[in-house]
């Protein structure tokens, strides 16, 4: 790593400097959306339907309506009165906001109780009697898309089967010539299973729209609160310039808070019904039944392969589940997310991917959980493709993946499915983390338990992340470019206030983009405010999700932070009686080049640039960047797993846990890697505990945290990080992104563990989560 | 009914419906925030409080089962002396990121801390099980309870 080059007083980057939004959260001064008491405010609760597929013949409202408290049940043909019985999602689809024909699935948004008190406002749900007429529900895309099933989307114009997109990518014919050339195929086929990002705080909105002035401010836990102010004005009319979104404190978002949700929506409408403030927060069981889900996606992986162990090529067939609307939350030009990416961190010339996706009855989503777009995924279904090959072609794992990297000096690499990764050292990450686990003892210990009858296994992921969404030729969210933005003042007296597009949910940006600032202009990251997620107060941005803020926002941060610096020394010149090209600057410090005891501060520049300036300038000290990044960035890892599998129940234990990450330059290594910890959390997660199913009438089983097992401290397992830092060449300061690389990269360590444990058997895929039952099972029929 | 509880030292008398669960009262009639609802059915640990000095989840607590009792909430873990251990080592040690979690698993990490004043990794762990947090993976939290921990000790020792 490299040495900081500010000191600690100054906190610029490479320090550890302590979070400053802890101070309000420790004492419990947060602002939480359900925090905000606006005075005269109503209560919103959804009635959701209990059916996964019915059509809807009647609702009956009256003896709610007459409740005392209630002040208006809202329902599809009222929004439909408006216009807004239905909205557009993210993916092109429309969803229904309360639901006027059919449900689709188990806890659509049917109707919403508007009440003085939130008790009563669920009270009266009870009071509503809704006719449905049962329809058969579908609840796997292969039924799905089998001949003669009932059609799901009936209301669509021109939709005759229930096919939600299609998307291909690669050269197939280049892949087939690849295919024809191998000594074997590996194949898995394996199915990566619906999960939920489920926050610790679920979602919410308070809506408080002046009737007379036509104002809207609109509190919502949301990722991205700019593109939601306008996305509001496009679906409900509402002029932009009246819209205010604010999102306070996040309680987590890992992609869960980037959707419009329907209660947003009907919310908002109510409160300009009504004229009063108007507030719904869900339920745990609404977040976990209703909003964005992520993944469900069924993948067949063939890996064209030499008897050296030489990767030829890649196919992929795919089949996601959508859910009852295509609602992923993507960039407009990929309907797969960046599943390009499934190629890895390997040097092979073909690939080809073909994918589709269904519509079930269930809840949509689709939503980047702790990922760039499918990212996940496709790392998943490469690192377990290439772990199986290594078994079929009779070498080492880690051997495997060393004589096929990339290596550094083919950067700027161009894969088989045209992304350009801009670095990397692939092999000295490797090595390292195999190194620090002590590999070769660990095989030979694996070899020794083995003829005891114990099973242990070795796990590798060496994934590669595409992030920082993205360059506006190829990257839109509903037509809008994903750059992202940053507005830098500093005061007279050298304080500053930096305002952001990006939105924090607990990644700690009010404290690592000040120092970004601090690193280029010297003013101590404590004297530099943080503000982001008030559109009226903040520049134009994309929002926090795909790893994207230190990529693109941090790149903004850092460009006009130099913008600063350039004015600044110009006004150090004049201060000096200096030439402007001999100041130099450091750690906030303007000298004169070759006379060192000639210098004034920033602060000193501060006051100046509102004081005493050189003839012709303008006054303050201020400035706005959009910046459009050049490039992704493509943070990788190397993530070894040791596992003890009890043979008799099926239960496995992690013994060690290495995780070795390159995100380029660390901003403050300690937010880095509690973001790493906090990731490899969720993907051991989703690996052994977490998921998301439903029976075969559709009934979503994991309504709750009793039956959606999120883990605890109990089950969490210990990590050991490591680092490596190849900077991003495009980068103004050579970062990479984070936030999600740890989600990506260790599920497919932690099952590649459980496979190597059983892989002398004959095992090669248990599906997540790998529960103890199915690992049972799966020694049971191997042996 | 009429109700009465001490929250953080000060008597709060009021008539609730018996329905009214502690945390919404804690919340919304008596307007202290730090205490969080995330799951509904106490398996998320976010509305923990301290009743009587042991942690309860606020959420399936009826504020009429409160009546009498001495209720902490993080807003009470601070005192005329500065920030509570646990809150000074959550800081120190990362312990924290969305926050949301936080405010229970301080109350947890203190009312452990007072009973056991050297518990081991595993020890803390187990406490803490009951409290769920999405951002940390629990690292950083186990090792601010244990910091706090040792302050404590290392402070009474000195005294």
């Amino acid at each position: 790593m490299a040495a900081p080059t500010t000191p600690a007083e100054i906190g610029g980057i490479g320090h550890s400097v302590q979070r400053k939004e802890d101070a309000r959260l420790i004492e419990g001064q947060g602002n939480f959306l359900d925090d905000i008491d606006l005075p005269s405010t109503l209560h919103m609760a959804i009635l959701r339907s209990p059916l996964a597929h019915a059509r809807i013949n009647g609702i009956d409202s009256s003896a709610a309506t007459a409740l005392d408290g209630v002040l208006a049940v809202v329902t599809g043909d009222l929004m439909d009165q408006h216009g807004l019985a239905w909205m557009p999602t993210l993916s092109g689809d429309t969803q229904a906001v309360l639901a006027t024909d059919k449900v689709r699935y188990q806890g659509q948004e049917v109707a919403a109780v508007i009440a003085t008190d939130p008790y009563i406002a669920t009270d009266a749900l009870e009071h509503i009697e809704v006719d449905y007429e049962e329809l058969p529900p579908i609840t796997t895309p292969q039924q799905s898309l089998e001949e003669g099933a009932a059609l799901i989307r009936d209301e669509k114009e021109g939709q005759t089967d229930n096919l939600a997109y299609t998307w291909e990518t690669g050269d197939q014919g280049a892949t087939e010539e690849a295919f024809a050339q191998a000594d074997r195929v590996v194949t898995l086929e394996t199915h990566y299973p619906r999960s939920h990002p489920a926050p610790l705080e679920t979602c919410g909105i308070v809506a408080d729209v002046n009737s007379v002035t036509g104002q809207a401010t609109i509190y919502m836990t949301s990722q991205a609160p700019h593109a939601h102010r306008t996305l509001f004005a496009m679906v409900a009319g509402l002029p932009e310039q009246n819209i205010r979104i604010v999102s306070p404190d996040i309680g987590g978002g890992f992609g869960n808070k980037v959707p419009i949700y329907p209660g947003y929506v009907v919310a908002t409408a109510a409160s300009l019904l009504i004229g009063q403030p108007v507030k719904w927060v869900e339920s745990r069981t609404e977040n976990l039944i209703s909003t964005g889900f992520a993944r469900d996606y069924y993948m067949k992986g063939e890996l064209a392969v030499t008897d050296e162990g030489r990767i030829l090529g890649l196919r992929v067939n795919m089949l996601s589940d959508q859910g009852a609307f295509y609602s992923d939350a993507q960039p407009t030009q990929f309907r797969a997310g960046l599943f390009h990416v499934v190629t890895g961190s390997y040097d092979f010339g073909a690939a080809h991917i073909d994918c589709k996706g269904a519509f079930t009855n269930k809840a949509p989503g689709g939503v980047a959980y702790r990922c760039s777009f499918r990212i996940t995924e496709a790392s998943y279904l490469i690192e377990r493709l290439v772990q199986n090959a290594a078994y079929e072609v009779g070498i080492d794992p880690a051997e495997m993946r060393l004589r096929n990297f990339i290596q550094p000096e083919q950067f700027p690499y161009e894969t088989a499915t045209g992304f350009v990764y801009d670095s990397g050292d692939y092999p000295t990450a490797l090595r390292t983390a195999l190194d620090e686990v002590g590999y070769e003892d660990l095989r030979r210990e694996q070899a020794e338990a083995r003829a005891e009858g114990r099973l242990i296994g070795i796990g590798i992921a060496h994934f590669t992340e595409a992030v920082g969404a993205g360059p506006s030729r190829t990257y839109d969210i509903a037509g809008l470019k994903m750059i992202d933005s940053a507005e830098l003042r500093v005061h007279p007296t050298g304080k500053a206030i930096l305002k952001l597009g990006v939105k924090t949910q607990g990644q700690g940006h009010e404290t690592t983009f000040a120092q970004i600032v601090a690193e280029v202009l010297g003013i101590p990251a404590n004297d530099i405010k943080v503000e982001h997620g008030d559109t009226d107060h903040t520049p134009y941005g994309l929002g926090t999700y795909a790893s994207r803020s230190t990529p693109v926002g941090g790149a903004a941060t850092a460009v006009v932070a130099r913008k600063l610096a350039d004015k600044s020394k110009k006004i150090a010149a004049h201060l000096l009686e200096a030439a402007d090209e001999d100041i130099e600057l450091a750690s906030g410090v303007f000298s004169v080049a070759g006379s060192p005891d000639r210098s004034v501060t920033i602060q000193d520049v501060a006051l100046a640039a509102y004081t005493n300036l050189p003839e012709g300038m303008e006054y303050g000290l201020e400035d706005v960047t959009y910046y459009d990044p050049p490039n992704l960035t493509y943070p990788y890892g190397s993530y070894i797993v040791v596992v003890e599998v009890d043979p008799d129940t099926g239960v496995w234990q992690v013994q060690r846990m290495v995780a070795l990450d390159d995100c380029g330059v660390r901003i403050n290594p300690m937010i880095v890697e509690g973001q790493i910890c906090g990731g490899l959390t969720e993907g051991f997660a989703m690996s052994a505990m977490q998921w998301i199913t439903f029976d075969d009438d559709g009934n979503c089983i994991g309504a709750n945290f009793m039956d959606y097992l999120v883990p605890t401290a109990w089950e969490t397992p210990r990590f050991e990080l490591l680092a490596t830092e190849v900077p991003s060449p495009h980068h103004p300061i050579g970062a990479k992104g984070v936030g999600e690389s740890a989600t990506v990269g260790s599920p497919a360590a932690f099952v590649n563990a459980v496979i190597d444990a059983l892989a002398h058997l004959g095992v090669r895929n248990i599906d997540m989560p790998v529960l103890p039952d199915r690992v049972w099972a799966a020694i049971d029929e191997a042996s | 009914m009429e109700i009465t509880v001490t929250i953080n030292g000060s008597d709060h008398a009021s008539d609730v419906e018996p329905r009214t669960l502690l945390v919404d009262h804690i919340r919304r009639t008596v307007g202290l925030t730090g205490t969080h609802v995330g799951c509904d059915t106490t398996s998320c640990g976010a509305c923990t409080v301290l009743m009587d000095g042991k942690p309860v989840k606020a959420c399936t607590v009826l504020a009429a089962q409160a009546d009498g009792s001495e209720v902490t909430t993080v807003e009470g873990l601070k005192t005329a002396d500065g920030l509570h251990p646990v809150q000074q080592a959550f800081t120190d040690d990362h312990g924290l990121q969305c926050g949301f979690c936080t405010p229970g698993m301080m109350l947890v990490g203190a009312s452990l801390i007072a009973e056991n004043a050297d518990p081991s990794d595993d020890e803390v762990r187990w406490a803490i099980s009951g409290n769920l947090c999405r951002c940390t993976g629990y690292i950083n939290i186990v090792k601010a309870i244990r910091t706090a921990a040792a302050r404590v000790a290392e402070s009474s020792n000195g005294s």
